[in-house]
């Protein structure tokens, strides 16, 4: 969904820049509590794996390919604010070393892939969380719901910013049509691909897995509980 | 649990991470799709495409997932593949180094409740 430069008039692109720059100052503030002796190991490599992810593009319905935005991957894995830093700095990385959406667009591009598909793939998470069994087990599929779900609401956010700024005169309706229905089919793509990669740090290690922490949390209370009461 | 007893170490997940992430930018991006994605697809449809403009750093020796002075192609992408997750986990894990020791040191219990902070915050 990498926006190039042009799609977005000049005032829309800094209104996105300056947007996207308070989100990211917030994060650095805010991704100091996440980072502690698990997560801040694992960080960097979870940004250079969504880096490598983001270049597997899949094919999917009618000619067209989608890949990984690794919002709700990051989120999962390493915490919400430091997923925000994460994704960022792979935004940044392919704009400014691969020409992979536009300089002018780079905010656009951080609030879209990076703001948006963390923030949403993040509260599905913990949404999906509270409903299913409190279990290990579960935190994959929740990780995979909040990814799918990401990737629309994305696509969304995009036509409305094409609303706000967009340089073509378009039918709007035509263009979340189209949008929104492409990238249902990604979203499932972005939604397995996350399963399986959380699903396989929570395997080998489910400590280092930020979004399981409340239920390690919970299962180690009710360990304690029973030995205690036995 | 039985898996906690045989602990990986987080050593172990770090270079497995590591390892998966070089060879699927260095050696399985080639066999990516290269249809055009969804945006792009939308916009030819839509009929928008035109309006994109050229980049700025379209000149640059890595523009487009390519290295500029090397001529096979299946190198040429895995070159610059691997150059991408190099440049993404020197930036970022730099990043977090920087963030983790300008972070107030205190005990781990400390640091625990703060986290908890954090995730109420982020859920509510």
């Amino acid at each position: 969904m990498h926006v190039p430069d042009g799609f977005l008039d000049a005032p829309t692109s800094i209104a996105t820049g300056v947007i996207a720059a308070g989100a990211v100052a917030v994060s650095l503030r805010k991704a100091r509590g996440e980072l502690d002796d698990r997560t801040a190991p694992l960080a960097g490599l979870v940004a250079a794996f969504i880096f490598a992810t983001q270049m597997l593009n899949f094919p999917v319905a009618g000619g067209t390919s989608g890949h990984l935005m690794g919002g709700a991957l990051a989120a999962v894995l390493v915490g919400p604010w430091t997923g925000v830093l994460a994704t960022a700095v792979v935004l940044v990385v392919q704009c400014l070393l691969f020409a992979d959406g536009g300089v002018s667009a780079l905010g656009t591009n951080i609030i879209l892939m990076s703001v948006v598909t963390v923030g949403v793939g993040w509260l599905a998470f913990r949404g999906v969380q509270a409903l299913l069994p409190k279990r290990v087990s579960m935190v994959p599929v929740a990780a995979g719901i909040g990814a799918f779900l990401s990737v629309p609401v994305a696509a969304l956010v995009f036509v409305g910013l094409y609303a706000i700024g967009g340089t073509a005169d378009l039918s709007l309706g035509k263009l979340a049509a189209a949008m929104v229905g492409v990238h249902l089919l990604i979203g499932v793509g972005e939604g397995i691909i996350t399963f399986l990669a959380v699903g396989s740090v929570v395997a080998a290690r489910p400590d280092l897995v930020y979004g399981a922490r409340r239920v390690l949390a919970a299962r180690t209370l009710e360990v304690r509980t029973a030995g205690a009461s036995a | 649990m039985s898996a906690a007893r045989h602990r990986v170490s987080t050593r172990v997940v770090a270079i497995s991470v590591l390892v998966v992430a070089l060879i699927l930018a260095g050696v399985v991006s080639f066999y990516a799709a290269s249809t055009p994605d969804g945006l792009t697809k939308v916009s030819e449809d839509e009929g928008f495409a035109h309006t994109e403009t050229e980049h700025d750093a379209a000149e640059g020796p890595f523009a487009g997932y390519g290295t500029s002075f090397i001529d096979n192609d299946r190198l040429s992408g895995g070159v610059a593949g691997v150059v991408g997750v190099v440049a993404v986990l020197a930036v970022f894990g730099g990043l977090t180094l920087l963030l983790r020791r300008r972070g107030t040191p205190g005990d781990r219990s400390q640091e625990d409740s703060s986290v908890e902070r954090e995730t109420d915050s982020a859920a509510s």
